[in-house]
């Protein structure tokens, strides 16, 4: 596994957010973990960042622990984050935005300006605006290419399509193939079931901090999610 | 013609303003801390530099070029031991930490150096003029002023022309995001110092060849430096540069008017100015 959790618990001060959180990730391979607001899945990828810290244990990369380490670090190992709301940074024009995402880890790979660039034509037009000045759709962009700049072993998308229109999400989830040819292994977290599935090899399904489904995502039936989602088989 | 003159004596004191502020604005724009305690290191700077002079009877701009670096380590390690542990959202920490910087500066100062007023020796060109036709102006003014504008080229070229720079960029924007981007934020804040340490130096060099200096005046020096950064608007470099001509000649228009009236007419020309743009003159978009 490339990626592990092991029983992953987590907390925002008096509030537990994840009890005992099992999640495992192969190299090449796409991970869709959906579930409701507050669930737990955006609360599980920053434990996994390093924005929040863990018992060094309970993150688990290439084998080694790598919960207690800070976020920077972890993005050095090869752990690249599309966070949730894009973050682009406002003072860094596009290009300098994807830049910064390639400036301190530049591993071997398809991934450079040219190829981003080329995944999303229209980034080039608007490569000298202030990021900020795009619509959701084209930030959403820019923060997949400066996650993708420094050619990541693991991808973690949080929440890609929150707040996009269905033509600007389908947009960019056409670029999700070219991204797994790439070789990364992927975690999308995703509220939208039917996009996450289908890009995914294997679905979790989370609920009220716990993993409450997991399975592959070709044979998964709708009642088993909705099961999982909604918790109504418990 | 008097009044031209005047004016150009102005523009020419507010360069030196900025050289105060630029350190102060550099710091201030990339991680929101008010350090108390710059008048008081550029004060250090100048007695580093004085007995660099002093020991090895080097050239002051050469003993500036040695300070440096020293200095550059020196804000590297009060902002990776001491300023980082104390930045976080609230503000008032940073505040106490360089205050008590400033009062133990200031008395370390007194036990070095003692309270004798010093000056760094420039030999002719302290009182070396050049006559530019409507008037005629010193050498060292004007050098100062060409060094305030060459810092705040510098400094820009840093921002935005290097990768060093866009990180400082970014982390200034949202730290977090920075650190998933692979960046150590107070890495980053570290070197931020250092570099406004150099500034400080290069403020130093200046203030310490135009006019006496002794280990109590620091904060007085703090003072313009931050009318200059407030006037031109927190964190803008262009802005401080504006700020400190705007304090420059209103202190030079009031002692034309009035000798009294120098120090007085700077402070009111902040007043105004906060009062007529709360923000300053070039506020940055994003905050």
């Amino acid at each position: 596994m490339i990626l592990e959790t092991k029983a992953l618990t987590a907390a925002y001060g008096q509030f537990r957010a994840l009890f005992g959180v099992d999640v495992a990730l192969a190299a090449g391979e796409t991970v869709a973990i959906i579930g409701a607001n507050g669930a737990g899945k955006s609360t599980l990828l920053r434990s996994i960042t390093g924005v929040i810290r863990n018992e060094a244990g309970m993150v688990l990369h290439r084998g080694e622990a790598i919960g207690a380490l800070p976020a920077e670090v972890v993005m050095q190992r090869g752990i690249a984050m599309v966070p949730e709301g894009r973050k682009l940074f406002p003072s860094l024009s596009v290009e300098e935005n994807l830049l910064i995402g390639g400036q301190v880890r530049r591993a071997a790979g398809p991934w450079n300006l040219a190829s981003v660039y080329e995944l999303f034509p229209i980034l080039r037009e608007r490569r000298l605006v202030p990021g900020t000045a795009l619509s959701g759709g084209q930030q959403q962009m820019v923060a997949i290419g400066r996650a993708l700049m420094s050619n990541p072993e693991v991808l973690l998308c949080d929440e890609i399509s929150l707040g996009l229109a269905p033509v600007v999400i389908r947009d960019i989830y056409a670029a999700m193939p070219r991204i797994k040819a790439s070789g990364a292994a992927i975690i999308v977290v995703e509220q939208d079931i039917g996009r996450a599935l289908s890009v995914a090899d294997r679905v979790y399904c989370m609920m009220e901090g716990r993993v409450t489904l997991a399975a592959p995502a070709a044979t998964v039936s709708r009642e088993a999610i909705h099961a999982a989602y909604f918790g109504e088989a418990a | 013609m008097i009044w031209v003159d005047t004016i150009v004596q102005g523009i020419l004191l507010g360069g030196l303003y900025a050289l105060f502020a630029a350190g102060l604005s550099l710091v201030f724009g990339i991680m929101r801390l008010v350090n108390l305690a710059h008048g008081d290191l550029i004060i250090f700077a100048a007695f580093a530099i004085l007995l660099i002079t002093s020991t090895f009877g080097l050239n002051p701009f050469v003993a500036a070029l040695i300070a440096a670096p020293v200095m550059f380590v020196l804000g590297w390690a009060l902002q990776r031991f001491v300023l980082n542990r104390v930045l976080g959202k609230d503000i008032l920490p940073p505040l106490l930490v360089t205050f008590g910087l400033s009062v133990a500066l200031q008395n370390g100062m007194l036990e070095a150096f003692s309270a004798d007023s010093q000056r760094i020796p420039a030999g002719p060109l302290e009182s070396a003029s050049v006559d530019l036709g409507i008037v005629t102006v010193g050498w060292m003014p004007l050098l100062t002023f060409a060094t305030a504008i060459a810092v705040i080229i510098g400094l820009n070229q840093i921002f935005y022309r290097t990768a060093l720079g866009r990180a400082f960029r970014a982390t200034s924007d949202d730290p977090v995001t920075a650190s998933l981007m692979g960046i150590a934020p107070k890495g980053i804040f570290a070197i931020a110092t250092g570099l406004a340490m150099v500034v400080v130096t290069i403020a130093a060099l200046y203030l310490g060849m135009r006019a006496n200096f002794d280990p109590s005046i620091g904060p007085a020096r703090l003072i313009y430096a931050f009318e200059a950064v407030i006037i031109g608007g927190l964190g803008s470099l262009w802005g401080t540069l504006a700020g400190g001509i705007i304090i420059g000649v209103a202190q030079t228009l009031g002692a034309a008017i009035n000798p009294e009236w120098q120090i007085l007419a700077g402070h009111i020309a902040f007043l105004v100015v906060l009062l007529v743009r709360p923000r300053g003159l070039f506020p940055r978009a994003v905050d």
